[in-house]
């Protein structure tokens, strides 16, 4: 596609994910060389530099999150978050499709600035069949002898989106139920088994090997200044070609759905897209030429999250969709907090009885003072963002509300 | 050693690993049966509580008998705009089930899902753990005529 910029699916498909011999031939594993040839203080402040954030949801700076593992302690691991929970979003199993790879590479750097020797992936349950290349994968790559002296376990997740919160994917690989700890401390400094953790997603960690082996000064001029590099998006609903794209992150939101998407299906007109999966915000047309950075995103009230694009056609029931989200939300709070626990459970209802016709101009308000208490009051960010989809289609679709609402 | 205790040992070295142990157990009948969730509440030294407490966390796992075929529905918002609820009612007509029953004869159980990852081809169920695209009418019959 002549629009996008790949480099972490440059090669797609012309190499063999699981055999680490492909990707040696195509320059990898010479970022994890550079890496070790470097002190550990140059090589995060190298990373730094890149202007790295985290490509799971939260945009965190990658080289700043490292940075606060503590050198002192004996033990440190790498976790890698492929839990992949947030619907509409099946990008990291791309990644590690077409580049598997180049994600144990990234963990190996990882493990070289924190000086750790054990990495995990922590994949989803619904992904088996990713289990078994990532195994094939780490083999390949031991045997090569590329990883050196540090291991990468690859554990199963079980159906539990609340586990793709770093904390909670921390207790589920220690064999406990994926409930969110308090923060802090960080994992950073207390994580898996109570040692200094980094958790970063796979894409994140799918980047550092290009970035040390082209340089930070290069990966910064690409895309977006405050969140350089390229994304890989992922397009669902009523878009013409609903498939995966890599592209700089300046790249703007009407060109994803217009050029790369090629438009909305069937000849229809556009409604509204959500970026970032169940948990963003909708965007009415209006705000269609913004880059899809993390910044100029949130600057539109909205997110990039993990990079799911859904769109919706003028004949879509925005209060339906909504109302199917608001019961994703319950199904998954984990129930620590009652602000989450009970407002999910709040929120699926009104939804429900909105949708129904079967609600007045009040619970409207209700849902908004709830919507308030669950973004300040909620434990995790399940319980914080699940609200957001219903307050921006509040704002921004009020009308398809109000049309289905009893007035007395 | 019974069989449940061959699965669960082979994941005994894994720290933490009870929910791999699981895993095993489920590939193996489908659902995790209580003696063998009491077993590896022993060998990873939990609780039987605890134990019991970490499968039922998870919705990947099961803690009831299931039939031979689990087919699980995406009914996640993409999915949902390419027509799920039609889907699933199809596919009760199909079995003679609701959403949470197995067939009487012990063939088919039926569940929801959230989204297992596979949105550039929605509708998507997933039987046993296999994907399966686009799937509309017509092609519900062949997956499920397949199931042997
Ligand atoms: C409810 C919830 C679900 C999340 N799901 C994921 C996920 O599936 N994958 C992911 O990488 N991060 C997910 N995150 C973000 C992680 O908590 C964490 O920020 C991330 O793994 C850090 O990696 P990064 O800095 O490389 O993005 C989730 C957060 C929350 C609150
Ligand atoms: S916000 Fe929801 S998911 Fe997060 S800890 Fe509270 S109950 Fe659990
Ligand atoms: S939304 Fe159904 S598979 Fe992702």
């Amino acid at each position: 596609m002549a629009n996008e910029k790949r480099v972490l699916l440059e090669y797609a498909d012309q190499i063999d994910p699981r055999k680490a011999e492909d990707y040696i031939k195509v320059g990898g594993y010479k970022g994890l060389e550079k890496a070790r040839s470097m002190n550990r203080r140059d090589l995060i402040e190298e990373v730094k530099k890149s202007g790295l954030r985290g490509r799971g949801g939260a945009g965190f700076n990658a080289g700043m999150k490292w940075s606060f593992v503590p050198q002192y302690a004996d033990t440190k691991y790498v976790v890698c978050n492929f839990d992949e929970g947030e619907p509409g979003t099946y990008k990291d199993r791309i990644i590690c499709e077409k580049n598997a790879q180049a994600l144990l590479e990234g963990m190996a750097i990882c493990a070289t600035a924190i000086d750790s020797k054990q990495g995990y992936i922590y994949c989803r349950g619904e992904y088996p069949f990713m289990v078994k290349l990532l195994n094939d994968a780490v083999q390949s790559a031991k045997a090569s002898g590329a990883l050196g002296d540090f291991d990468i376990e690859i554990r199963m997740g079980a159906g539990a989106y609340v586990c793709g919160e770093e904390t909670a994917l921390i207790e589920s690989i220690e064999g406990h139920r994926g409930e969110p700890r308090f923060k802090p401390p960080f994992p950073g400094v207390s994580g898996l088994w109570s040692q200094p953790t980094v958790v970063n997603n796979v894409e994140t960690f799918a980047c550092l090997p290009y970035i040390l082996t082209n340089g930070a000064d290069w990966f910064a001029g690409i895309g977006a200044a405050s969140y350089p590099g390229t994304k890989v998006i992922t397009l669902t609903g009523d878009i013409e070609n609903p498939t995966y794209f890599e592209v700089p992150t300046d790249y703007l939101l009407r060109d994803v759905i217009y050029k790369l998407g090629g438009g909305i299906k069937d000849g229809k007109k556009f409604k509204a897209v959500q970026v970032g999966g169940t948990s963003g915000a909708f965007i009415p047309e209006q705000n269609l030429d913004t880059p899809i950075d993390f910044d100029s995103m949130a600057a539109i009230g909205a997110s990039l999250g993990s990079g799911a694009v859904l769109v919706l056609d003028e004949s879509r029931d925005i209060v339906d969709v909504v109302t199917r989200i608001s019961k994703f939300f319950e199904h998954e709070s984990c129930g620590k907090c009652n602000p989450c626990r009970e407002g999910t459970w709040r929120c699926r209802e009104i939804m429900e009885r909105i949708n129904a016709g079967k609600a007045c101009p009040e619970d409207i308000e209700k849902l908004t003072v709830l919507s308030r208490v669950m973004k300040n009051a909620a434990l995790c960010g399940l319980g914080q963002a699940a609200p957001i989809p219903i307050d921006s289609t509040l704002k921004y679709f009020k009308q398809e509300y109000s049309c289905k609402l009893i007035t007395l | 050693m019974t069989e449940y205790q061959v699965i669960i040992d082979g994941c005994k070295n894994l720290k933490g690993g009870i929910i791999e142990a699981f895993h095993a157990l489920q590939d193996k009948y489908n659902y995790i049966p209580a003696e063998a969730l009491r077993e590896a509440a022993r060998q990873f030294g939990v609780s039987e509580a605890e134990a019991y407490g970490v499968a039922t966390f998870y919705s990947y796992l099961a803690v009831e008998k299931r039939g031979r075929y689990v087919i699980r529905m995406c009914e996640s918002a993409p999915c949902h705009v390419a027509g799920a609820d039609e889907l699933l009612k199809e596919i009760e007509t199909a079995l003679g089930i609701k959403t949470g029953e197995t067939t009487a004869d012990g063939k088919f159980t039926l569940e929801l899902a959230q989204c297992v990852g596979q949105c550039q081809a929605t509708p998507v169920i997933t039987i046993n753990s296999q994907p399966y695209f686009n799937v509309t009418k017509e092609k519900l019959k062949e997956i499920l005529a397949d199931c042997k």
